[in-house]
């Protein structure tokens, strides 16, 4: 389910990697990952400047005004 | 006795570190890679594009069970951005041992020494084995060895020059007090300006444009092998003085009338 598709559920505005965003309500982190088709095992995630651990993610729920970060290893040097 | 390069808790055959970034695709930085002997590669932490997520990433190509994967705090202008990069880059679980490097200018991107220090402090508080990327400043090096970092990594030239080692006297002085491994990290420019490095006795030589950005990186990445391979060797073996004048090769007696 894509997230354009949830525009009948109740929506919180949170912003992800900076970018202002709305998601159902009650949306964990897990479920996030899975509508943005990221594969969890590949990311770190902090929410409010805290790192949410891959355990805790299904679990963690997103609220009005949190702000998320979603980050991966690239080419560096 | 097996020549190994110690940092932290795990040891290396391999003495050259190399980068992933600049690379055409995932599948040249693979063949690099490999073809470098290179058993520690670099990678920064970045935001996931998240409207166009990569479905391919660097780790599809470079299995951490192989390599040990050493994220740098690249792009980072204060400690409090190169710790939080830090501690994001140890939740992915590949291990905690940090490439630390606080730019303070983006023009020559040479580093911020204090808050490198600072940054350094906090890591190694929290557990990481840091490997801080450093100016060819003999005291910021001792003062970094002292609070526990892991190796120093002075930089041969601004990163990406390819000027290769410019200040070979401050690096051999920081050789010379170093307890722990002394990496030259940025600015070599080709195979004999690694080769230089080991020759002078440093540890290791960490380097990405030179290969990346070399015509053919592949068969860059093996010169920079056999480079480093081959500096370390003479270094072991002990050059000859230079002197000003010839000694003969040849035996002088038994000459024909």
């Amino acid at each position: 389910m894509a997230v354009e598709d949830t525009v009948f559920l109740i929506h919180v505005k949170i912003c992800i990697n900076g970018e202002a965003k709305e998601v159902a309500d009650g949306l964990s982190i897990v479920r996030l990952l899975e509508e943005l088709r990221i594969r969890p095992a590949r990311v770190v995630i902090e929410l409010n400047r805290d790192i949410v651990s891959r355990e805790a993610q299904g679990s963690t729920v997103l609220k009005e005004g949190d702000a998320l970060e979603i980050v991966q290893f690239v080419g560096g040097g | 006795m097996e020549d190994l390069l110690k940092l932290g808790e795990r040891s290396y055959r391999s003495r050259l570190i190399v980068g992933t970034g600049k690379y055409k695709d995932f599948a040249e930085t693979q063949k690099a890679i490999e073809l470098s002997g290179a058993e520690i590669v670099t990678v920064a932490v970045r935001r996931v594009n998240i409207t166009d997520p990569n479905k391919e990433n660097l780790l599809d190509y470079l299995d951490p069970k192989k390599y040990t994967i050493l994220p740098n705090t690249a792009g980072c202008y204060n400690a409090e951005d190169a710790v939080r990069t830090c501690r994001l880059a140890r939740a992915a679980g590949i291990g905690n041992m940090v490439k630390l490097e606080v730019i303070g200018d983006d023009q020559t991107l040479f580093p911020d020494m204090p808050a490198t220090l600072e940054a350094a402090k906090i890591l190694v508080q929290e557990g990481f084995v840091v490997l801080p990327y450093i100016a060819d400043d003999p005291i910021t090096a001792k003062k970094l060895q002292d609070i526990g970092c892991a190796a120093v990594m002075p930089l041969a030239a601004p990163i990406g020059s390819g000027l290769g080692i410019r200040n070979p006297y401050n690096i051999r002085i920081i050789m010379e007090q170093a307890r722990v491994p002394v990496i030259v990290d940025a600015g070599v420019g080709t195979a004999s300006d690694a080769a230089i490095a080991m020759e002078m006795g440093c540890d290791g030589v960490l380097m990405n444009t030179a290969i990346a950005g070399a015509r053919d990186p592949i068969l860059m990445a093996e010169a920079m092998r056999q480079a480093v391979e081959a500096g370390r060797k003479a270094y072991l073996a002990g050059r000859i003085p230079k002197k000003l004048y010839a000694t003969a090769s040849s035996p002088l007696d038994g000459m024909l009338a």
